[in-house]
């Protein structure tokens, strides 16, 4: 984990020395540096050592929560990420709980009510959450609740009105994969021996699904659900963009507008450590609902 | 329930009048994606011969045309069928030329990455050894980073550019070939067969062209044809930020974000080519969903 963060940071640094001079990168659109600015520029950034002291250095300072003043802001970079930070955990946090709470009961339903129109309804559902584009459905969700019927704000964040369309757009994107997981593995676990014994025992309906079939049926889902995290993160990107939620996501696209290098790199990097973070949690979850995973590495 | 034939009236006991051609049109939407596969061969269509099939220029603006209405609205004329955008380009035509580029991106990185990818996934689950194990710390390092911050960050530095969104989309399509054929290869070189041939002294290269191959072919095509859909979807959310696509070329992402301010007086501006992505999408998935049940069920894990 620590070998991917290595890694993510040397291709973040790599981008930055690719394209000859990195101070261009630093600069500013549209100013000029006289020639003493510009060596002093230089001899800041290191550029008269090797490449290896370079990236050091740079990595140092990364650790340190020094990702180098923000072009646009005029500010330190990790002081404006942390502070859009708490939205955009609360955007993915919300609407993740919705998409795996909303994934798996729909899942259920449809492998229940195989081949009736509720199943149809609830696959189609699922297929249009996994084609649609994010922004795409984002603009109609806001054109169909806040332009037609006029009951939802279109964007911002203030109170619970505010989260309605950008989480349940995430959550839709989100649940899509998980509807069509639950179901197909619940089919599967329903066809199973023990799932007959159960119902020639006269076990009823509903207790079979829930008691019997749920728990084995869950773990796949489970583990995706797990894995979803990390791209509930960069789905914001879109979604914030959209809703013009004041998240990290929204603050990466402004940056990278306004050509803000040492802010997107903080961003990246910052996003790559979550990312990371929930893979990890994803693993240790994995090892926590299937017993069977333990067993087989030790 | 999926039945091979059309109902036989005998079974439902009633003599239903039925018309015969009826039962086999049902049977096979059934069996096959027919409308994905219509939707999919008229894109192909519409994308080789979009200045012959488009009823206008993408790029020319009539004045008096500015966010005209679709046909169906009132105000609007056939000229102008879906309605024009906010300086007077015709959405449709634009549309249509914006299919050329969604879809040669998709299919040039499904190429190269498939090509890549199962090239990189079958030489290192026959190799084995530290190569292998060097090779998936790299998948696994793709997978990690977080793929639109990454572009993101290549776009401030690089400019954004078509050649830029096809470097980024291949870097990060490739992976989930090479792991997928690399876990078939390490399963079919202990196949006897393989070891067969090795022992009438076939070169690695030969066993992995003509012994490994064509075991994970039918992975591969699998794998390619669900992987179109996400592609065009990830090229459409990078012409969207601003960071793929640059304009004046008409590509579906950028003409949502363009439009998106008219979601509340014109919607059909912004509205039509994200229904264009979604159709798109929509019909690869759905092909792709068919072939990996047809000639791969093992991989309904993935997605």
């Amino acid at each position: 984990m620590i070998a991917v963060m290595i890694g993510i940071s040397m291709i973040v640094f790599g981008l930055s020395r690719l394209t000859g001079d990195p101070r261009l990168l630093y600069m500013t659109q549209g100013t000029r540096w006289s020639q003493e600015v510009w060596d002093a520029r230089g001899r800041e950034l290191g550029l008269d050592k090797p490449m290896v002291v370079q990236y050091l250095v740079w990595a140092g300072n990364a650790v340190q929560g020094d990702f180098g003043q923000s072009l646009w802001h005029k500010r330190n970079s990790l002081k404006i990420i942390i502070e859009k930070v708490p939205a955009t955990i609360q955007l993915s946090g919300i609407s993740y709980l919705m998409a795996v709470v909303l994934g798996i009961t729909l899942g259920t339903i449809s492998a229940v009510t195989r081949g009736t129109l509720i199943d149809i309804a609830v696959r189609s559902f699922a297929l249009v959450g996994q084609a649609a584009p994010p922004f795409w459905l984002a603009l109609i969700m806001i054109y169909i609740f806040a332009v037609y019927l006029d009951w939802l704000p279109t964007s911002r964040r203030g109170d619970w009105t505010n989260f309605v369309l950008p989480a349940t757009t995430l959550a839709w994107l989100g649940s899509a994969a998980l509807t069509r997981l639950t179901r197909s593995s619940l089919l599967e676990v329903l066809d199973s021996e023990y799932i007959k014994l159960a119902r020639a025992k006269g076990v009823a309906g509903s207790t079979v699904i829930i008691k019997h079939a749920l728990k084995n049926a869950l773990i796949p889902p489970l583990t995706v659900a797990a894995v979803l995290f990390a791209s509930f993160l960069t789905g914001t990107v879109v979604v914030e963009t959209v809703f013009a939620w004041p998240g990290l996501g929204r603050l990466a696209v402004d940056a990278t507008k306004n050509n803000d290098f040492p802010l997107v790199t903080g961003i990246t990097v910052i996003f790559a450590a979550m990312f990371l973070f929930s893979s990890l949690m994803a693993d240790l979850l994995y090892a926590y609902i299937d017993p069977r995973i333990r067993i087989y590495d030790s | 329930m999926i039945r091979d034939t059309p109902l036989p009236d005998t079974q439902t006991g009633r003599s239903v009048p039925r018309i015969p051609i009826l039962g086999t049109v049902y049977w096979w939407f059934r069996r096959y994606p027919v409308l994905p596969v219509i939707i999919a061969i008229g894109l192909a269509v519409m994308a080789i011969f979009a200045p012959w099939v488009a009823p206008n220029h993408p790029l020319e603006s009539e004045l008096d045309k500015l966010a005209a209405p679709p046909v169906w609205q009132e105000g609007g004329t056939w000229d102008y069928v879906l309605g024009a955008d906010k300086i007077g380009r015709d959405l449709l035509s634009r549309i249509i030329h914006g299919s050329r580029i969604s879809l040669s991106v998709a299919f040039i990185v499904i190429i190269c990455g498939s090509v890549i990818g199962s090239g990189i996934g079958i030489a290192s689950g026959m190799a084995g050894g530290i190569w292998d194990e060097f090779a998936m710390r790299i998948v696994d390092l793709v997978y990690a980073t977080p793929f639109l911050l990454i572009a993101l960050v290549a776009a401030v530095v690089f400019g954004a550019s078509l050649e830029l969104v096809l470097i980024l989309l291949t870097i990060f399509s490739w992976p989930i070939f090479a792991r997928q054929t690399r876990g078939l290869t390490l399963q079919l070189k202990n196949m006897d067969y393989v070891a067969s041939s090795r022992v009438a002294s076939a070169s690695e290269f030969r066993i992995a062209y003509r012994h490994i191959l064509p075991g994970v072919v039918n992975t591969i095509v699998v794998i390619a044809t669900l992987q179109i859909g996400s592609l065009i979807l990830t090229e459409s959310v990078l012409s969207y930020l601003g960071v793929g696509i640059p304009a004046p070329q008409p590509a579906w992402g950028s003409m949502v974000a363009d439009g998106r301010e008219f979601i509340t007086t014109a919607w059909w501006v912004p509205v039509m080519p994200g229904a264009a992505i979604f159709l798109t999408v929509f019909a690869f998935n759905f092909i792709g969903d068919w072939l990996r049940d047809y000639l791969d069920p093992r991989l309904r894990q993935i997605n």
